[in-house]
């Protein structure tokens, strides 16, 4: 009996935990990346005893990937010979690790996946438990298959309504932070639930889970229904036995409701993403670069958004646009059903997948005094690059609009 | 029994112990510099068993594990706070620092107060005032890995079931 966090961890804990409880608990799977990876290799040598089990091990280069420099390069190298080392074979550079983690099947309703990256929290779109951990954390884990939580209080955010067209769940998203604010759901499971996620796509659950960071929650949580379902079967390589979880006569902190339909296109401006703006304020603000990108917002039907607003035309001459897809499986799907050659004739930069441009590590650094909108989630200073930058948040039509435009435009009048 | 040193709201990593002085993880040389901008006769005046009290939001920012490794190197016997940010919260005890949770504590110790903590009870006694107050007793397992010098430590030479057995 409980909150959706509250059933989950106690099916695996074995009986029925409570907010507030602190308690020991199996994970499923263990998750890092080039830039995590190293320091828990320092803290696993540290204790000096064996992998509890490899196969709860899964390391993603991304972050950096293929490395551009030669710090980047020799942290891959140790990476690479600690995993040769420990037969770790679960390995890859396919992308997003957030997106990977799902289309390899690692993410199933009620799994427990501790990850050492804030968004971790993306696991929680398809009723998984996924949260972000420090370093010596996951080496802790890999020694020991397990990690101690203090179940969190819930916040249920209820969504009702059907949005207006050209509003997507980031601008849900982006207007939830705004409301709550960065510290809003601080140590909070934030559940989010109502008609309007009952209807609501994977693909676009999963960017309300991912974003749930933002607004300090320690995970964001959707239960899975028939909906998950159907994605897990069709889109992913998940295998082996699940069912979905609810919650059950749940004891919230908060509800918060919110109805939809009243919500129109969303940015979180520089240099907070609970800095929430309706659109049409900062419309005409220009942007130096469009970036595609992310964990949050790059899969398929993100770039079926930005090559059906971009078709058949060409981005502003001063605006750099770069589209990143989020995985391999997305770029070769957008490629066979022609979305790339729209893209790139439109003369958008397509690069390889990974996450490098969000961090300011490759891939669309920005000089002072630039300005992108990105797909992304977060618009600290100096993320992308400088600390003399700024970084807009927006969804993938207001991030295509922009790019035809070369300013913040309202994507409406380019969907069909 | 120990002094109270009192600090404010939202007490961030960067206000505990500035990046600048991150370039080490040694406790007792972190310990130097701590709190050195917001309480600058900190590091030389604390005792073993002082307490470091905070308001709401303690510990918030970076991830950096430096800012309670260098409470710690400076003796203090624990944090009370009306509340941690997050990952300050789990970096806190997986390296051995104990931290209770008690707003009542937070707002009515004054600086210099003498305060006795039992962390396995939760109470606080404050002799100054008399007062006395009831935080969350810190769960076994904490305790464990404080005595450990934290949860690496603890796991050298234990078995990690034993954290809650």
């Amino acid at each position: 009996m409980g909150t959706l966090v509250e059933e989950i961890l106690s099916r695996k804990v074995g009986r029925e935990v409570q907010a507030g409880e602190i308690v020991l608990v199996d994970v499923d799977t263990i998750m890092s990346h080039d830039n995590t990876t190293p320091l828990a290799i320092k803290a696993f040598r540290e204790i000096g005893k064996p992998i509890f089990d490899k196969n709860k091990i899964v390391i993603h280069f991304d972050h950096a990937y293929p490395a551009p420099n030669l710090l980047a390069a020799e942290a891959q190298k140790k990476g690479l010979d600690f995993m040769k080392e420990q037969g770790i074979s679960q390995f890859y550079h396919q992308g997003v690790c957030h997106q990977v983690m799902i289309e390899e099947g690692f993410i199933i309703p009620g799994a427990i996946v501790i990850g050492a990256d804030s968004h971790s929290n993306t696991y929680g779109a398809l009723g998984a438990f996924g949260a972000g951990f420090g370093s010596t954390e996951i080496g802790v884990a890999w020694v020991t298959g397990k990690c101690w939580f203090s179940v969190p209080p819930t916040i249920r955010i209820e969504l009702s309504g059907t949005t207006q067209p050209g509003v997507f769940a980031k601008d849900v998203m982006i207007f939830i932070a705004g409301k709550l604010g960065m510290d809003g759901g601080t140590y909070r499971s934030i559940e989010f639930g109502g008609d309007y996620i009952d209807r609501l796509p994977v693909h676009e659950r999963i960017v309300l889970s991912n974003m749930s960071t933002e607004i300090g929650a320690k995970c964001g949580l959707i239960a899975a229904d028939a909906t998950t379902l159907a994605y897990l079967a069709a889109e992913t390589r998940a295998q082996g036995s699940y069912e979905p979880i609810h919650p059950v006569n749940p004891q919230y902190e908060k509800i918060i409701a919110i109805d939809v339909s009243t919500i129109e296109p969303q940015v979180a401006c520089h240099p907070d993403v609970d800095n929430a703006k309706a659109l049409r304020e900062v419309e005409g603000l220009a942007i130096d670069e469009v970036y595609i990108g992310t964990c949050t917002n790059a899969r398929y039907e993100d770039l079926e958004i930005v090559a059906g607003i971009l078709q058949g035309k060409t981005v502003h001459p001063h605006t750099r646009v770069i589209v990143t897809p989020a995985s391999t499986k997305i770029y070769k799907k957008a490629m066979q059903n022609g979305l790339i050659e729209i893209l790139m004739d439109a003369g958008c930069t397509v690069t390889g997948t990974g996450c490098g441009a969000c961090i300011g590590r490759h891939g669309g650094v920005l000089a002072p005094g630039e300005r992108a909108l990105t797909t992304m989630n977060r618009n600290f200073i100096g993320r992308m690059g400088s600390p003399l930058s700024e970084i807009y948040l927006a969804s993938p039509a207001s991030a295509a609009a922009a790019a035809l435009t070369g300013k913040i435009t309202d994507p409406r009048p380019y969907l069909a | 029994m120990g002094k109270a040193w009192t600090f404010g709201e939202n007490m961030n990593t960067d206000e505990i112990i500035p990046g600048r002085f991150n370039i080490t993880i040694d406790p007792l040389e972190l310990a130097k510099n701590v709190f050195c901008e917001v309480k600058p006769d900190y590091a030389a005046r604390v005792k073993p068993g002082d307490v470091v009290v905070g308001g709401q939001n303690f510990g918030c920012g970076s991830s950096r594990e430096h800012a309670p490794v260098a409470i710690k190197g400076s003796q203090a016997k624990c944090v009370i706070a009306a509340s941690y940010a997050r990952i300050f919260f789990r970096n806190a005890i997986n390296i051995g620092l104990p931290i209770l949770e008690c707003s009542a504590a937070a707002a009515d110790i004054t600086e210099g107060d003498e305060i006795e903590v039992d962390l396995v009870t939760g109470k606080i006694h404050n002799l100054t005032n008399g007062h006395v107050y009831q935080a969350r007793p810190l769960p076994a397992f904490v305790i464990k890995i404080a005595e450990a010098g934290g949860i690496v430590n603890f796991l050298k030479n234990h078995d990690v079931q034993e954290l809650m057995a």
